[in-house]
């Protein structure tokens, strides 16, 4: 069994040491689609983090017998399964959220995260570390995602989870909302801002120069 | 990993095994799920019927309300009557308009929403007073081409007159957030309510304007800002299906009385 220490470092390492959206620059598609709102935000982190988590857990369980050969298609099996289920749960138990989120959930599929992780780590690793790698994963993917969206929702229609917090000045409040955050590519912008914030407190994630 | 695993034998041997156990897990989710999402998508449905209405409030029982109050029935849009052999609770409005048993393409000349083909059988929903049990409202689907798909929506007509707007749902469209999105902004949808559609010569008259259109001007609404296509394709969609090749002769019979005090 691996030792507390280690555990602890692939769960919460991920999340500003080795961020898989700041630092290794995946899945960021689905970080500028789905941040326009918080509760379509949570929703999806929380379907990536699951995905991540039992996808690395099923493909170390079965890691010593998968063929190299077939290695990636066998990945993207298990990770198509689990989100084609991760789905169908959304849509019998979240139905106006899986609404909005439509296409993106079954986009977890492409997302470079879950591949990456399953490639990179599963393949080595036994399951319940993976699985925690998974989790871990999830949780930088989380941060990042909740991040912009907050921002995004806040700033661009005044108002939290769908809750008026500024009132707008369309209908008599006094905050004139900034239209460009509610549009995809604002992400991209936050997402900068948050690696530069990161890489200033964390030198060594800085690329040295060409 | 060894040798062994990369055997023919073995290769085929993981991937079948692989691809059974992921369908029998993929394929119970979908059946034991269905009953629900069904469900779901039925009760969707309802709430944007009553959102339409102007009568979903929050944490309201949709579902009773609507079983109370609405009575859906199927008609046809070519001789204007009730189709008595389809079940209105099952009936789908999507799938008669897509199915070519169903609809009718639309010349080009005429199709001034882009819908492509109208169906030929569709749902009305009647709303009834609680206390007098007279039809109050009308709900109509409606749908057409925004700047980037279609935009499916109901409107609420009050069955006095076939002719005033009660409400406008937009609940599925893909128009960009904050700009042609605010077709589903309540406060722009509020702006609708008390318009009339039809000018005394039954012509489609209703119009959206731009810089501003003043709260009694009867035909006129605000475009919205910033989404010049999407509001024309509101403006579109309304003269379709308000038009003779809508709901126009279906509401001039209704207005006489008939499918509504049946």
């Amino acid at each position: 069994m691996a030792s507390a220490k280690e555990m602890k470092s692939v769960l919460f390492g991920p999340i500003f040491a080795n961020n898989p959206i700041a630092l290794q620059i995946l899945g960021i598609c689905s970080a500028l689609a789905v941040t326009s709102k918080m509760s379509n935000t949570v929703v999806m982190c929380i379907a990536l983090t699951l995905v991540t988590a039992f996808s690395n857990l099923f493909i170390s369980i079965i890691r010593n017998h998968i063929p190299s050969s077939v290695r990636i298609i066998v990945q993207m099996t298990i990770i198509a399964s689990l989100v084609i289920v991760v789905d169908q749960i959304l849509r019998a138990y979240a139905f106006s959220i899986a609404k909005e989120l439509s296409v993106f959930v079954g986009l977890i599929i492409t997302n470079c995260i879950v591949m990456g992780r399953a490639e990179a780590y599963a393949m080595k690793s036994p399951p319940f570390m993976s699985f925690l790698d998974g989790i871990g994963n999830g949780l930088g993917y989380s941060i990042v995602l909740l991040t912009v969206g907050f921002i995004r929702e806040l700033f661009g229609s005044g108002s939290l989870f769908g809750a008026q917090i500024l009132p707008l000045a369309s209908e008599g409040g006094w905050y004139v909302p900034v239209g460009l955050l509610v549009l995809p590519p604002s992400a991209f912008f936050i997402i900068g801002g948050f690696i530069w914030v990161l890489r200033t407190f964390r030198t060594e994630q800085v690329e040295p120069k060409e | 990993m060894s040798k062994k695993n990369d055997s023919l034998g073995k290769t085929i041997f993981v991937v079948v095994a692989l691809c059974l156990v992921c369908s029998i897990i993929v394929s119970g989710a979908a059946i034991g799920l269905k009953p629900t999402q069904k469900k779901n998508a039925a009760l969707d449905m309802q709430r944007n019927v009553l959102a339409a209405a102007g009568i979903l409030e929050p944490g309201m029982d949709a579902a009773q309300v609507y079983n109370e109050r609405v009575e859906s029935m199927v008609v046809s849009l070519k001789d204007y009557t009730e189709v008595e052999d389809k079940d209105p609770t099952t009936f789908d409005n999507r799938k008669a308009a897509s199915d070519p048993e169903t609809s009718t393409d639309v010349p080009r000349s005429e199709d001034i929403a882009s819908i492509g083909s109208r169906e030929d059988i569709t749902q009305i929903y009647i709303i009834r007073n609680q206390e007098t049990n007279q039809p109050e409202t009308v709900v109509l689907h409606i749908r057409g081409y925004g700047l980037w798909g279609t935009m499916y929506g109901l409107l609420a007509l009050s069955a006095d007159d076939m002719n005033t707007v009660k409400g406008l749902n937009f609940y599925e469209h893909g128009e960009t957030p904050g700009l042609g999105g605010e077709i589903t902004n309540p406060k722009w949808v509020q702006k609708w309510i008390g318009k009339k559609i039809y000018g005394d010569d039954g012509k489609v008259k209703i119009e959206l304007v731009k810089g501003g259109a003043s709260e009694d001007a009867t035909y006129k609404v605000d475009a919205l800002s910033g989404a010049t296509l999407t509001s024309n394709g509101v403006e579109h969609l309304f003269q379709y299906w308000m038009g003779p090749n809508g709901y126009k002769p279906l509401l001039d019979k209704m207005r006489e009385g008939a499918l509504i005090n049946g």
